[in-house]
């Protein structure tokens, strides 16, 4: 994007267009909004919806009156969706019932206190959250919404009103709203109001409502509102005016770079530079820049980071993180890689001695990103939010001070029983060396005691004066002096290497994680493999168990879990929750603000398709809340899960459409081929009869004869032909109906050998049967025409005059029988393609068939239970061996 | 004296099949009647009385065997049915309905007559002929004395019993539990074995190579023939 490009930018027209589209199937959101409580929000609400009410379907889903008459009076004629009932501790609280006015599906609802905080249980932390719900359905609504509540407008109140609202809602709950109506009245009024108890304090301010209530107050907070739905009306303008195309003072591609130090006044940094963003309408960024000097982070200075981070996130910037040697070296790449137009730094107005880090930073930022306008926004750092210690790190601090002083008894007994031996300044080594224990395995804390301490006692008991703390020699102060300064020295940094080790393994772990996750997925090759996988690391990384959920059929809804671990339990919640997961697309769940008390954290997977399934981390019970990059891990995993299923979906996809043209292909090929077949013996038959019967035509008897003949020979070619197909396709369509009956074998090859009829007089045939063959339960005439199909090929691929050998003996659990001939056999390579269809072992000679005699006779015998195989004649010519059971296989029932 | 002229009722939907076999019936002198379905078969029957009936078992309106039926009930005259492969069970339905023999379609104009020829000549009962003689067998029906090659061959009452049906059908079908029903009893109908057994013990006493049947040839699924020279 240039900065001098004044044209309406067709991306932004688009994301206007598919807005608009969106809204006019999502409900319209109308907030009325006030600068503070009984200005007359609730009522003129009310007073607008029961104006609508004609028009449009309008119910009542969630109204707080309290107790006031005059707002009472306008519920009268206005339908009212009954609220739910939550029971928490032993308390009934009321709540909107959403599911209820989903069902009812009206045009407009009424859901008063934007920013409501749900009663734990309910679906949404946030009421913001039901009227995004509410939205989504097509259900406009109108709310209502004190000033205050504004996310990034908090630090403003506090700073005017001295309260740190603790309900707030993000500004994207507000800028999603297609109007905003100022409820407004004049302080000295409202002052009034108060005066005469019209007013309703929320328990937060009823310390400070005199305080609250002053008119300097009011009016800033006035202000504020006013200046809320200026903007709106700025944004509405500018939007009205690209579209109109008209030349303005509209932004033109700004882009601001946010950067975050570790400093508790980040998140006030992040919500200034919003402010500043949407007042330039700029696209914003929020970069944290990782040095060298990136791991001297103490815990709270990440804990910070990650708030300012996740606040950024909330209220709608993108988050990059930049890895460089210096600050300064990062920001400026990539704001001239990204067109950043503006740079905004914080600057905390306490100058601690850390600042030796910072003011460099700042001017060195300067310096080299000359071109580029650069904010530095002053601010005061906010009332502590430090999590508060539990009681396990308490108890944790004072078993390490113990162990500490334990260190220094232990060093100095030591000391003492080597006394006589070493010099005191070697005994000081001993102290160094607690110092060191202590620093590695106790903490910063208990090792500055240790060190401290040791000094105190080493003067006390090893430096003369004894039993003192004077000292004597100037060098020995020194050597003690030195010894404290080193001791502290030594402290600091084995305590920071402790935490940087620490933090580097914890990196690598998960680094390692997502490494071995990608290595898995690359080999795996199968869906379930792949799950497996996924599964299996993620159990290893996040030490909870997960869940995999992918539609039962595709395109529906109804998700099938793919689970780890075959004990784990699927509840009608934690499918209820992967559901709306999958449905919304949005991250719900443990540590989030939709179903935040459910057992696990649900992740939609999504690609560029769209979703595809719904990853579930069940965490073990009473793990606190994941910092960002555990969360970004997860996210990480799930998206790596995501286009991993998806491409295996993907392939399976692909190798049914592959198999389906390969048949198809086959499919063709064989038409082509059989309808060749069919027709050549058709070009003789016709030749031939028109022939005859062409009168121009003169024919001697002899030719006559011929041409009968002829004719004769491929009609029966052709049945033949049409048989054997008939036979094939009904053998693989399945519908071979077996009727088995007992079967003399003698009896089958002789009816084989009769329906061959005379050509078996041009083969000598002999036949060699053992006495008292058993009879074989089979059915007689698919028997007998496998017979004839192999009998056939000895015929045609033997030499006339030969012999041909038909063998039956009696073998274990059944009879076994060979028909061997004295032709010119089959290449080995090709005996087990013999029984292939249409297989036709190529031969000097033409030889008539269908290729198709032996896949019949193997299709029959098998059907029979039985074996058919093809061998070489030792001496020349082929074998074919049949074996066929003599035990039936159970019928259903059997007439005995 | 002229022998009357035999005449055979032709029933086939199919026109081309009724013309080939009007040609070749009328090639042999006989007379032909024509009908394309199975009611208007049976009233002709009833009305003209051929000497012979061609049915084919697949018809518009009634099915073969049901056709046979019928026309048992008022007629004993030959019926020879035309079949598909492969449809052994109508085949036996329409044998055991009372129909004499089948064609397999497609067949050639040599295998109908000979057929045409055996459906009339079986009709003569093993009482009017006293010796029945066939290629190199030979049997005296009065002295129960049955002969191969002028060798006399000794045969157990049922292997007789089964000769002697099988001659009685002479050159025409019989289902196996037609034979079974007529040698053993109406009971029998279904021992398989048992018959096969004996034909194979028969087999074994009158046919120069017991492999390979000249005279009792088994009609796959269906039955037994005993070939006529």
């Amino acid at each position: 994007m240039t900065q001098d490009d004044t044209r309406p930018n067709p991306d932004e027209l688009l994301a206007k267009v598919t807005a608009e589209a969106k809204q006019s199937r999502r409900g319209r959101l109308k907030i009325f909004i006030g600068y503070a409580a009984g200005v007359g929000k609730t009522y003129t609400m009310l007073d607008f919806a029961r104006q609508r009410k004609n028009e449009r379907d309008v119910v009542v889903a969630y109204v707080e009156t309290h107790g006031r008459q005059e707002t009472e009076a306008l519920l009268e004629d206005l339908e009212i969706v009954p609220r739910k009932k939550v029971e928490y501790r032993g308390v009934i609280l009321e709540e909107l019932d959403l599911d209820a006015v989903l069902a009812r599906h009206p045009d407009l609802a009424i859901v008063d206190e934007y920013a409501h905080t749900n009663a734990p249980g309910s679906r949404h932390a946030k009421r913001y959250q039901d009227v995004e719900e509410l939205l989504d359905a097509g259900i406009d609504v109108y709310t209502t919404l004190n000033i205050q509540h504004v996310e990034s407008l908090r630090n403003v109140v506090a700073q005017v009103t001295d309260v740190w609202m603790r309900e707030t809602i993000p500004d994207s709950a507000i800028d999603q709203a297609t109007d905003i109506e100022l409820v407004d009245l004049p302080p000295d009024e409202l002052i009034k109001r108060l005066k005469d108890g019209k007013v309703y304090i929320p328990d937060q301010i009823a310390q400070a409502t005199s305080q609250f209530f002053r008119k300097g107050n009011l009016t800033a907070l006035r202000e504020m509102a006013m200046r809320l739905a200026a903007q709106r009306v700025d944004e509405q303008m500018r939007v009205y005016m690209e579209e109109k195309s008209i030349r303005g003072p509209w932004p033109t591609g700004e882009r601001l770079l946010v950067w975050i130090s570790p400093d508790a006044a980040s998140t006030n940094l992040v919500r200034n530079a919003r402010r500043l963003a949407v007042q330039m309408g700029a696209e914003w960024f929020v970069i944290r820049v990782e040095t060298p000097a990136s791991v001297h982070l103490s815990a709270e200075q990440i804990e910070s980071l990650n708030n300012a981070l996740q606040l950024a996130e909330k209220l709608g910037a993108r988050i990059v993180n930049l890895q460089g040697q210096t600050v300064a070296e990062a920001i400026g790449e990539y704001s001239r890689k990204h067109n950043i137009s503006k740079i905004v730094i914080g600057r905390a107005p306490r100058l601690g001695w850390k600042e030796w880090f910072r003011g460099p930073a700042i001017n060195q930022i300067i310096r080299k990103n000359r071109d580029l306008d650069i904010f530095i926004i002053r601010s005061k750092p906010e009332p502590h939010q430090k999590a508060r210690k539990t009681a396990s790190r308490l108890s944790r601090n004072l078993r390490n001070t113990l162990l500490a002083l334990l260190l220094v008894g232990l060093a100095t007994g030591v000391s003492e029983l080597l006394r006589n031996l070493l010099a005191p300044t070697n005994l000081v080594m001993l102290y160094l060396l607690s110092t060191i224990v202590a620093a590695l395995y106790l903490g910063l804390g208990p090792s500055i005691l240790v060190s401290i301490l040791g000094v105190l006692i080493f003067d006390f008991l090893f430096v003369p004066p004894y039993l003192s703390f004077a000292v004597a020699d100037f060098g020995f102060f020194l050597s003690l002096l030195s010894l404290l300064v080193v001791g502290i020295i030594i402290s600091y940094l084995t305590s920071q290497f402790r935490r940087q080790t620490e933090t580097a393994w914890q990196r690598e772990r998960q680094t390692a994680a997502l490494y071995s996750l990608g290595k898995d997925l690359a080999v795996a090759n199968s869906l379930e493999s792949y799950l497996d996988s996924i599964l299996k690391r993620t159990r290893d990384t996040f030490t909870g168990e997960a869940v995999i959920f992918l539609p039962g059929s595709p395109g529906k809804i109804d998700l099938q879990p793919y689970l780890s671990n075959p004990n784990l339990k699927i509840t009608e919640n934690d499918l209820a929750a992967a559901n709306w997961a999958f449905q919304h697309q949005k991250i719900i769940g443990r540590g989030t603000d939709t179903l935040p008390n459910s057992r696990a954290r649900y992740l939609p997977l999504i690609t560029a398709r769209g979703v595809i399934g719904v990853f579930a981390l069940l965490e073990p019970d009473g793990t606190s809340e994941l910092t960002i990059e555990q969360e970004r891990l997860m996210e990480a995993y799930a998206d790596l899960s995501a286009v991993a299923i998806e491409g295996i979906l993907l392939s399976q996809e692909t190798r049914k459409i592959e198999l389906l043209k390969a048949s198809e292909k086959l499919q063709n090929a064989l038409l082509g081929s059989i309808s060749h077949d069919l027709r050549t013996p058709l070009v003789s038959i016709i030749g031939a009869l028109s022939s005859l019967q062409d009168a121009k035509v003169k024919l001697d008897e002899k030719s006559v004869d011929i041409l009968v003949r002829v004719a004769r020979v491929e009609a029966e070619r052709l049945n033949h032909l049409i048989t054997n197909l008939l036979d094939e396709s009904r053998l693989e369509a399945g519908t071979l109906k077996i009727n088995r009956q007992p079967a003399e074998v003698q009896d089958l090859i002789g009816t084989a050998l009769e329906q061959l009829g005379q050509r078996t007089t041009s083969h000598q045939i002999k036949i060699k049967l053992t006495a008292e063959l058993p009879f074989v339960p089979v059915d007689f005439a698919l028997i007998v025409q496998a017979l004839v199909n192999i009998l056939d090929n000895a015929l045609k691929y033997s030499p006339s005059g030969s012999l041909i050998e038909i063998e039956g003996r009696s073998a274990e659990k059944g009879i076994e029988l060979e028909i061997a001939d004295r032709g010119v056999g089959i290449p080995s390579s090709d005996l087990e393609h013999v029984f292939e269809k249409f297989y036709r072992v190529h031969r000097p000679e033409k030889v008539t068939g269908t290729g198709l005699g032996l896949t019949i006779a193997r299709g029959i015998i098998e059907a029979h239970e039985g074996r058919i195989i093809a061998e070489n004649r030792p001496g020349g010519g082929t074998i074919i061996r049949i074996s066929l059971p003599l035990a039936e296989p159970p019928l259903p029932h059997q007439k005995i | 004296m002229d022998e009357k002229r035999k005449s055979i009722l032709i029933v086939d939907d199919e026109e081309a099949i009724r013309q080939f076999l009007s040609v070749a019936l009328t090639s042999q002198n006989y007379l032909t009647a024509e009908a394309t379905a199975g009611q208007e078969a049976i009233i002709i029957a009833k009305s003209n009385l051929p000497d012979l009936i061609i049915l084919d078992l697949l018809l518009p309106d009634l099915d073969g065997v049901e056709v046979t039926r019928q026309l048992r009930q008022f007629t004993q005259i030959p019926i020879i049915i035309l079949s598909v492969r492969d449809s052994e069970k109508d085949k036996i339905a329409a044998l055991d309905a009372g129909a004499d023999d089948y064609l397999t379609k497609p067949f050639g104009s040599g295998e109908l007559l000979a057929r045409v020829r055996v459906a009339w000549r079986h009709k003569s009962p093993s009482l009017s002929e006293p010796v029945f003689i066939n290629g190199d067998i030979s049997v005296d029906f009065a002295k129960r004395i049955v002969r191969l090659s002028d060798q006399e061959v000794q045969l157990t009452p049922t292997e007789y019993d089964i000769l002697r049906i099988l001659v009685n059908h002479a050159g025409g079908v019989i289902t196996h539990r037609q034979l079974l029903q007529e040698v053993w009893g109406e009971q029998y109908g279904d021992e398989l074995h048992m018959l096969h057994v004996n034909i194979s013990n028969l087999r074994r006493k009158i046919e120069p190579d017991p492999a390979r049947p000249h005279y009792i040839i088994t009609e796959p699924g269906v039955g037994y023939r005993l070939k006529i020279e």
